[in-house]
């Protein structure tokens, strides 16, 4: 493009000494179980990943049949988990189950799918990859943060089975409901569990921050400057920013309320504190702030959704570029817009707590300051829409979900602004509103990203082509199972819905309601059962699916440069990158097509050849 | 041979180099998990004024002055330590880092006497807030010197094992880092926990 952008690359830090070569590792254990290989960590992360989604799909399911049912049978699992878990003596979900249900269901897709997936396995696979090095920074810590997340996913796995049930709380955990065993059946050793198993994630996660931010500020190949990285791998700079520094706050939360239970403190317990049918254990004192949990909490939840949601931004922005067949538009406002992302996310954490009791001039501040985040991610939802305009579109798999993560995350986007308006946020919160609010980002914009991002890079990751056809279908019935679900859910909240109860037929003005609930929960069966094609045609292709070219994309980043599946030092030669990884139809592809990759000088440009 | 060694060395500052970024890294998350009980303790503290001006009085400002001297030594022995790696005198790093050791064992004796004392008289984290903070704010430093104790143990088998003058140089400084923070952690837990008092 510019002559800027071709101008040879300045002489980086990297040098000759990077192109130590590591031997591979022979043994079965150094290659599959404590393994190094940043490329192998991200699919460890991958794999448990999936085993947890398959968890926490089938707790939505079972959401979604009592809400549907309410104090119905389950069929099958009611049968054969009789007076087991969540279940009563019939088979049907009790009402104390339920709440164990959804507190397990938003922890276990929060903390143990999407952070792993979106973070731990495209983060460790695409970093190395994208900055051009052989690996992270720390190979050690990398394979101790996959080795922290472990244990983590034991525990709250453990603890459906632990004295009384999984915690109970909900996922957000407030005291005093999860601060005393006598509050609810899961508050006792199940919310411990919670605790602990919370506080190993959140090392593994502090550890696989740093480790990212020290790779991409020192291991970058010569010539890739910042300005240069692909937006996948800045979106994980600017997420790794935060999980380095907000997700030691969560750590303390939890230490905190680990006080509470394990010494009978108080520091989350008010005085005069009263449970009908139990006294309080003896020994606590009260004295403590109930309020201060939400604080703390949220101080690192709510940038844990910026967690969640920035790493599929930065998905999405690569998909859209190579398949649009055009530079991404505005990379320097797509960058900076992230950085305010991360600047206001640190400031905007109460409001969560607008009906918690807040003065109201507080209560003003943060609502001012959320509503300012709908500017970078508004310019962040117009740059991709420029980036499609006039492109050469290709309808490909992964494209249709990055498409419908745009389409998703604007809908997501727009009732989140809803919400940052004080009085709007009265009157619909802890309704179904907030339910579809943040599963149109989560799912609608993540999730949706993160398919994307599996059926553009399982190429790479694995060496074979997922399939086309059967990754359509699985698109479409998703993105239809999805807005069946979630859709209708604005109207549920609206009509007054409340979040988290057992038994929606209970209350008279609900009552009406009811047909949304029976549709919305078969919506959710075709959403879940759709996910059984994606698992099938994943599974059976990386085993015996076409093998695939080096560049099935025709795509620019440095990743595709490698033979797939990637030899185990990834760079057979640490590559010379020359410009930025967006270079579609600039009439510079050397002849060869509409792309240019990021090792090749364009041909207007200067600069020794790369080999 | 010579030209290996030359090739090496660069080889090891860059790595050099990644690890103190990464540790400073690391001690910026170190400083929002205390961070996350400092306000807390704000938050606490603030609520019931009176109750823990008396809850705390009972605290020795004696033992706590002590251990903030043990500390202070601790980081100039440290500090020290460093400096010797990097100018390879290995024999005196050992020393300056076995004083460190004994110096943060120390700590942890008074630490035990003092929690001992405490437990003597009936006072647990269940007995009130103000104690309930104590005991975190204190027990997870302690934790943080602990595992600082472990980190200088290893280093000084190191420096006994005739471990490589740059290498040591290196590793010295990283758990230097870390042995500040925990120790600056102390100096603002020390005013916060045992002097403070609204007249």
């Amino acid at each position: 493009m510019t002559t800027e952008a071709h101008a040879p690359p300045a002489e980086a830090h990297g040098g000759h000494e990077e192109d130590h070569i590591h031997p591979e590792p022979t043994s079965w254990f150094t290659k599959y179980v404590w393994t190094y290989d940043h490329k192998t960590i991200g699919k460890q992360y991958l794999f448990t990943a999936f085993f947890f989604a398959l968890i926490g799909g089938m707790l939505a399911m079972l959401i979604r049949w009592q809400l549907a049912y309410p104090g119905q049978p389950v069929p099958v699992f009611g049968s054969l988990l009789q007076a087991m878990f969540f279940f009563g003596e019939d088979g049907s979900i009790t009402p104390e189950g339920y709440n164990q249900m959804v507190t397990m269901h938003g922890t276990i897709m929060i903390f143990f799918v999407i952070i792993p997936i979106i973070v731990g396995a495209f983060g460790n696979f695409l970093i190395p990859l994208h900055v051009g090095a052989r690996d992270v920074a720390f190979p050690f810590l990398n394979a101790l943060s996959y080795w922290l997340f472990v244990p983590a996913g034991l525990i709250i796995f453990a603890s459906f089975f632990v004295d009384k049930g999984a915690a109970a709380a909900g996922w957000t955990s407030y005291p005093p409901l999860s601060d005393i065993a006598a509050a609810a059946p899961g508050s006792g050793l199940g919310q411990v569990c919670w605790l602990i198993a919370l506080f190993f994630l959140g090392f593994s996660s502090i550890v696989g921050g740093l480790n990212f931010l020290t790779t991409i500020i020192t291991m970058r190949a010569p010539g890739m400057t910042m300005w240069r990285l692909p937006l996948v791998t800045w979106a994980q700079f600017v997420t790794s920013i935060f999980q380095a520094l907000a997700t030691p706050v969560l750590a303390s939360a939890l230490c905190l309320q680990l006080v509470d239970h394990l010494f009978n403190a108080s520091l989350f317990l008010p005085s005069g504190l009263h449970i009908t049918g139990a006294d309080i254990p003896v020994g606590n004192s009260g004295g403590g702030a109930a309020l201060m949990w939400q604080h703390i909490f949220w101080f690192y939840s709510h940038p844990a959704v910026y967690i969640l949601i920035l790493p599929g931004m930065g998905l999405a922005s690569d998909l859209i570029s190579t398949f649009s067949r055009k530079p991404i538009f505005g990379y320097k406002v797509m960058v900076v817009s992230m950085c305010g992302i991360i600047g206001l996310g640190f400031i905007v954490w109460g409001h969560h707590m607008f009906v918690s009791g807040m003065n109201p001039s507080v209560g003003m501040a943060f609502m001012v300051s959320t509503m300012l985040i709908a500017l970078p991610s508004g310019v962040k939802v117009f740059n991709w829409l420029a980036t499609l305009w006039g492109g050469n579109i290709r309808y490909t798999a992964p494209m249709l979900n990055a498409l419908s993560f745009l389409s998703m995350f604007i809908i997501g986007g727009l009732s989140g602004i809803f919400m940052a308006a004080t009085p709007v946020d009265i009157f619909i919160h802890d309704t179904y509103y907030v339910v579809a609010h943040f599963h149109y980002v989560v799912f609608g914009g993540t999730v949706f990203a993160v398919f994307g991002g599996i059926y553009f890079w399982a190429p790479k990751m694995f060496g074979r082509m997922l399939n086309e056809r059967w990754a359509k279908i699985h698109w479409a019935l998703t993105f239809v199972g999805f807005n069946g679900v979630f859709f209708p859910m604005h109207i549920l909240g609206e009509g007054g819905h409340m979040r988290r109860i057992a038994n929606p037929v209970f209350y008279d003005f609900l009552q009406p309601l009811q047909p949304i609930n029976v549709f919305i929960t078969w919506c959710a069966f075709l959403l879940g059962a759709s996910q059984l094609i994606f698992l099938v045609n994943f599974f059976y292709s990386i085993f015996w699916g076409p093998k695939a070219d080096p560049n099935p994309w025709e795509s620019n980043t440095l990743e595709w440069t490698t033979p797939s599946p990637i030899p185990y030092y990834n760079y057979e030669r640490i590559p010379t990158v020359y410009h930025g990884p967006y270079e579609y139809s600039t009439g510079a592809g050397n002849g060869r097509g509409d792309w240019l990759p990021q090792n090749e000088p364009g041909a207007g440009g200067g600069g020794a050849a790369a080999h | 041979m010579e030209n290996v060694a030359v090739a090496t060395l660069p080889h090891l500052s860059a790595q050099h180099a990644r690890a103190k970024f990464g540790m400073w890294v690391f001690l910026a998350s170190e400083v929002m998990f205390f961070t996350g009980f400092f306000g807390a303790y704000i938050v606490l503290r603030s609520a019931n004024p009176t109750v823990f001006e008396q809850d705390f009085s009972v605290l020795s400002v004696p033992l706590a002055a002590v251990n903030t001297l043990f500390l202070i030594a601790s980081s100039l022995t440290m500090a020290l330590a460093v400096f010797n790696a990097q100018h390879g005198d290995r024999e005196r790093v050992g020393n300056f880092l076995m004083a460190t050791i004994m110096l943060g064992c120390g700590f942890m004796v008074i630490k035990t006497i003092e929690y001992g004392t405490k437990f003597s008289h009936n006072i647990f984290p269940s007995t009130s807030v103000p104690y309930a903070l104590y005991f975190t704010l204190t027990g997870f430093h302690g934790l943080h010197v602990f595992a600082g104790i472990l980190a200088l143990l290893v280093l000084w088998g190191r420096a006994q094992a005739k471990a490589a003058a740059t290498d040591m140089g290196s590793a010295c400084e990283l758990v230097g880092l870390y042995w500040h923070l925990v120790d600056l952690i102390w100096i603002f837990l020390f005013p916060l926990i045992y002097l403070l008092k609204f007249p």
